[in-house]
């Protein structure tokens, strides 16, 4: 089980949350102009990334409120919390997988 | 407004107040419904002092800004749900409050909800309180953690449900529940509590 440390109401357990895959993709911005193929990337390809992956998350009973983790998908651990429309943190990216 | 010959508690087939026990000295925990409790959501953005005042005319109290954090105010009290948004919980009308804060807030990037009686509030109180709803959730219930005169969001027993610990001497707890969970969830923690001894108060 995960504690994930939402950064609005503090630590919780994982139960509370719900998954919303990859972080910091862009919406197309002239969508009606788009191949199916474009489209079909922007909505279902996602990268599988094994190290740390940016990913979003939602506390679904608690605030409800979206925000991003920085998760290491070797070890669970999540290295970082920040809000919805933050860059990033530098992290030190493991280099062993 | 519900017409008052048509009010009915979602945990009247209970029949709690025939089970008031006159004597409940040494039980664990008491139980209790606080019958028709209603509420107006409220979302706006507390950064905004033009927000903030216009709730603080309506309601006579800020706006908790605090995670997990309750302010009280003229019969009503006010419940940190997140960061822009609010419960505000009170015995009587909601319709008033709701228009007047409507009112108070027109113009401005805000929005006030009126729930009314959508959700059931169960009362756990008892030295053995913070235990038995310990078996249902997975927030730490200690006073160091969950503080007296604090809230929290969660599930308990899969059931979404708010806390609400109120300022008092032994561990009181009030947990809001839609209503159609009501019956549910307090048979749940009834029987979670009967180990404790259990008993329904007023
Ligand atoms: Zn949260």
């Amino acid at each position: 089980m995960l504690e994930i440390n939402c950064p609005y109401c503090g630590p919780r357990f994982e139960t509370e949350f719900s998954y919303g895959g990859e972080a910091h993709i862009e919406r197309p911005k002239d969508s009606e102009n788009l191949t199916d193929e474009q489209w079909g990337d922007y909505v279902f390809m996602n990268s599988n990334t094994k190290g740390v992956f940016l990913e979003r998350w939602v506390h679904t009973s608690g605030c409800r409120r979206w925000f991003n983790v920085a998760r290491d998908t070797v070890s669970y651990q999540i290295l970082a919390v920040y809000e919805t429309g933050a860059k990033p943190p530098k992290l030190d990216l493991r280099n062993d997988v | 407004m519900v017409e008052a010959y048509l009010r009915q508690s979602p945990l009247s087939q209970l029949a709690l107040p025939s089970r008031i026990a006159a004597e409940h000295g040494n039980t664990g925990v008491t139980m209790a419904e606080r019958q028709f409790r209603r509420i107006v959501n409220l979302r706006g953005n507390p950064k905004s002092e033009e927000f903030t005042k216009a709730v603080k005319s309506v309601l006579g109290a800020d706006p908790p800004l605090m995670p997990n954090s309750v302010n009280t105010g003229k019969d009503i009290t006010l419940l940190w749900l997140g960061p822009d948004e609010w419960w505000i919980i009170t015995d009587a009308d909601t319709a008033p409050v709701a228009d007047k804060l409507r009112e108070a807030l027109a113009g401005q990037h805000a929005v006030v909800t009126d729930v009314g009686e959508g959700y059931t509030c169960i009362a756990a109180s008892g030295a053995s309180a913070a235990d038995t709803l310990a078996k249902g959730c997975t927030l730490d219930f200690h006073d160091s953690v969950f503080a007296p005169g604090s809230c929290a969001q969660s599930d308990m027993a899969k059931a979404v449900v708010v806390f609400h610990r109120l300022e008092a001497d032994k561990p009181s707890f009030e947990i809001y529940v839609r209503s159609s969970f009501a019956e549910y969830l307090w048979r749940w923690i009834e029987n979670a509590a009967e180990e404790y001894g259990v008993a329904v108060t007023q």
